[in-house]
């Protein structure tokens, strides 16, 4: 039963779509405080390449080096956003050509590829990874064994990861002034909130997120490095937060249904199915831009729309 | 420190900031080769002999230009009009994918026929592929960022699957090693596109298309009243529907425009270099991405943007060329996107005057 093609879809559409979940999060904190990054897939392949890195050459035991490893690509994904928020915060630049930039600048023909050939680092397994954390008993019951208890770490720690952006959002005064800024600069500024430091901390933090998506790809789905290894899961994430319509919790249910999408091909494959896998790669990207056009109909933009100083530069003197 | 709106952009700033923004790039690029241990100045110097000043390099550099042109046009008519067309790199694929159709269908016609054909089969495929994101986004409007950058993987996909996983009419299915190592079927001989050699420098058909194609850009942009209602547009959509301007019809006619010629540049991949559908070698070029940064760096201006892409075709051309243990794949990338990050901080100074005040 476990291994019908429901069952193996679910489990690894929801592992598949852990990287994007982390990504999603990440880019909701930074677009619910007005600032819209399109750097995701730079960020995450930084943290993909980063993190394989420190998986390679630290030496210590497994738990340690793991935690380090997710450390150091966050670290990688808030040090590229730090770029983009000097850039769109303090410089006033375009978010959506910086953001591009980013993506260009750290992406797969970018640094991430330069550190990835630089350190040698493409072509091997890496020497350690998430593995499931559940005895095998609790992972042999039938459907819950292998879609709830048969996931690595990392899939649990962003289930955390969602609840507690989503009380942060909704529940504290900080998530309220988040929010503030994100919808009217102006009147959080009045309100004695300061936006650039919100709007710096919230995208860094956002990029802290997409690193550890993307380390989730080289430690734990692939895991190994290999060049643009996401293959566009940072936009899909962008994409994500769009028909989330802003809302951590339904960032969640959007990330394992295009997660399901990722893994269909393979499980098809491994029920034999051999007709055109590049066919069948095309889904995620096609069912991204189906839900995209039914989530911009115009009553479900009024509704939960996108806040509404997105993309918009904020200068005091200029009001 | 205050930072000041100007009222008044001088001219020159236009052109100091770009050029002052490449130097910075390239100290910033230093850096970055320091901390990996390669020495900046000899890489440097061995980037730009490759790129120009080598045997026969500054033709390598047109043939890597090309394509960039075409692409870095695409965006600029797109984002002139505040239209974030991300998928040029698709609609290219498009193009190479209907320019080669066409150049393998009329196979025996007169050289002239098979240009013009696969010129416009081309722009016809990277139009109709850009006619995607535009409807949805004057219809439905849907994120056309998005929905051009996800239909950049399906056509992607779609290359792969035309060569490698189907016995389609573009691929090449005559004999046993054909079948072993799939590629695209080999154009004819009178389907490779006309090349000039002027002392020495080979300027191929697509180059000088592309030319074509800045003119046409420029002066329907600035002399026409389509190009006029574009710019208002795309500078207040409000402004421009209470003028009565038709923003659906000019967000196709745009993005379609804008399509045909990142297809363009696929046919020209096909007529110009590879002569079959490559798709790796296509693939992992990233010619759409690239022609965004032209473009920005451009300013959208159109004959700015042949002469950047001659810069940065001519750092691709070096890069492909040096690629090698001292020498990592990638640099160029790191490069383009610094140049792009400096360019844009340089804004602020042409659009703000920076006062230090004690």
């Amino acid at each position: 039963m476990n291994n019908s093609l429901v069952v193996v879809v679910i489990a690894s559409g929801v592992l598949f779509g852990t990287p994007l979940l982390y990504a999603a999060l990440g880019e909701l904190l930074a677009e619910r405080s007005g600032v819209l990054n399109l750097g995701v897939e730079g960020m995450m392949l930084m943290g993909a390449v980063t993190g394989f890195w420190t998986v390679e050459r630290v030496h210590a035991a497994r738990p340690l080096v793991l935690a380090a490893a997710v450390g150091v690509a966050a670290l990688a994904g808030a040090a590229m956003a730090a770029i983009h928020a000097f850039l769109v915060i303090t410089l006033r630049a375009n978010q959506i050509v910086s953001g591009l930039a980013l993506t260009i600048f750290a992406g797969a023909a970018g640094l991430s590829s330069y550190l990835g050939n630089d350190l040698h680092l493409s072509g091997k397994p890496a020497r350690y990874q998430f593995q499931e954390i559940f005895p095998k008993s609790l992972r042999d019951l039938p459907i819950v064994g292998p879609v709830i208890f048969g996931q690595p770490l990392l899939v649990y720690a962003s289930w955390a990861c969602v609840v507690l952006v989503a009380l942060y959002l909704s529940r504290t005064r900080v998530g309220l002034n988040v929010r503030a800024v994100g919808e009217s600069p102006a009147a959080a500024d009045a309100m004695g909130v300061s936006v650039p430091r919100y709007r710096y901390a919230h995208t860094l933090v956002g990029g802290a997120f997409a690193g550890i998506g993307g380390a989730t790809f080289s430690l734990s789905i692939t895991p190994q490095w290999v060049d643009g290894l996401t293959e566009g899961a940072g936009w899909i994430a962008i994409a994500l937060v769009i028909f989330s319509f802003w809302r951590p919790t339904l960032c969640l249910v959007g990330a394992y249904f295009f997660g399901a999408f990722k893994a269909l091909p393979f499980a098809l494959q491994g029920h034999g199915v051999t007709v055109a896998p590049e066919l069948f790669q095309t889904l995620p990207y096609v069912a991204t831009i189906i839900a995209l056009v039914l989530v911009s109909s115009r009553a479900a933009r009024l509704r939960f729309g996108a806040p509404a100083a997105l993309g918009l530069p904020y200068a005091r003197e200029e009001r | 420190m205050r930072i000041e709106r100007r009222l008044r952009q001088p001219w020159w700033l236009t052109i100091v900031v770009p050029v002052l923004s490449i130097v910075v790039a390239f100290v910033l690029s230093a850096f970055v080769l320091l901390l990996t241990g390669h020495p900046p100045l000899r890489s440097f110097h061995r980037l730009f002999d490759a790129a120009f000043t080598g045997n026969g390099a500054l033709s390598e550099s047109v043939v890597s230009a090309t394509p960039l042109a075409f692409t870095g046009l695409a965006a600029a008519v797109a984002f002139r009009m505040n239209l974030f067309n991300i998928g040029g790199e698709g609609q290219l694929y498009a193009g190479a994918i209907m320019g080669a159709t066409a150049g393998l269908l009329l196979a025996g016609s007169p050289s002239p026929l098979i240009f013009a054909a696969m010129i416009a089969a081309g722009a016809v495929g990277g139009a109709l592929l850009a006619a995607i994101p535009a409807i949805l986004r004057a219809f439905f409007s849907t994120n056309e960022i998005i929905t051009s950058l996800m239909l950049n993987y399906v056509v992607g996909l779609v290359l792969e699957y035309l060569i490698f996983d189907s016995h389609s009419y573009l691929r090449d299915t005559s004999g046993f090693e054909a079948n072993v190592f799939p590629q695209g079927k080999t154009l004819p001989d009178e389907a490779t596109w006309s090349s000039w050699n002027i002392h020495g420098l080979v300027l191929p058909l697509g180059f000088v298309l592309s030319i074509a194609v800045a003119g046409f850009v420029w002066v329907l942009y600035s002399r026409t009243r389509f190009g006029f209602e574009v710019q208002v547009i795309g500078d207040s959509v409000r402004a421009g529907r209470y003028a009565g301007m038709r923003t659906r019809r000019k967000i196709l006619a745009v993005m379609c425009l804008s399509g045909a010629i990142a297809g363009l540049g696929g046919a020209s991949q096909t007529g110009d270099f590879r002569h079959q559908l490559d798709p790796r070698g296509l693939r992992s070029a990233n010619y759409g991405y690239t022609g965004i940064v032209i473009a920005a760096l451009a300013r959208y201006n159109p004959f700015a943007v042949v002469l950047v892409a001659l810069l940065l075709g001519g750092l691709q051309n070096a890069g492909f060329t040096l690629q090698g243990a001292d020498f990592p794949a990638g640099l160029v990338g790191v490069m383009q996107g610094l140049i792009l990050f400096c360019a844009l901080g340089g804004e602020l100074f042409v659009r703000y005057r920076v006062r230090f005040a004690w």
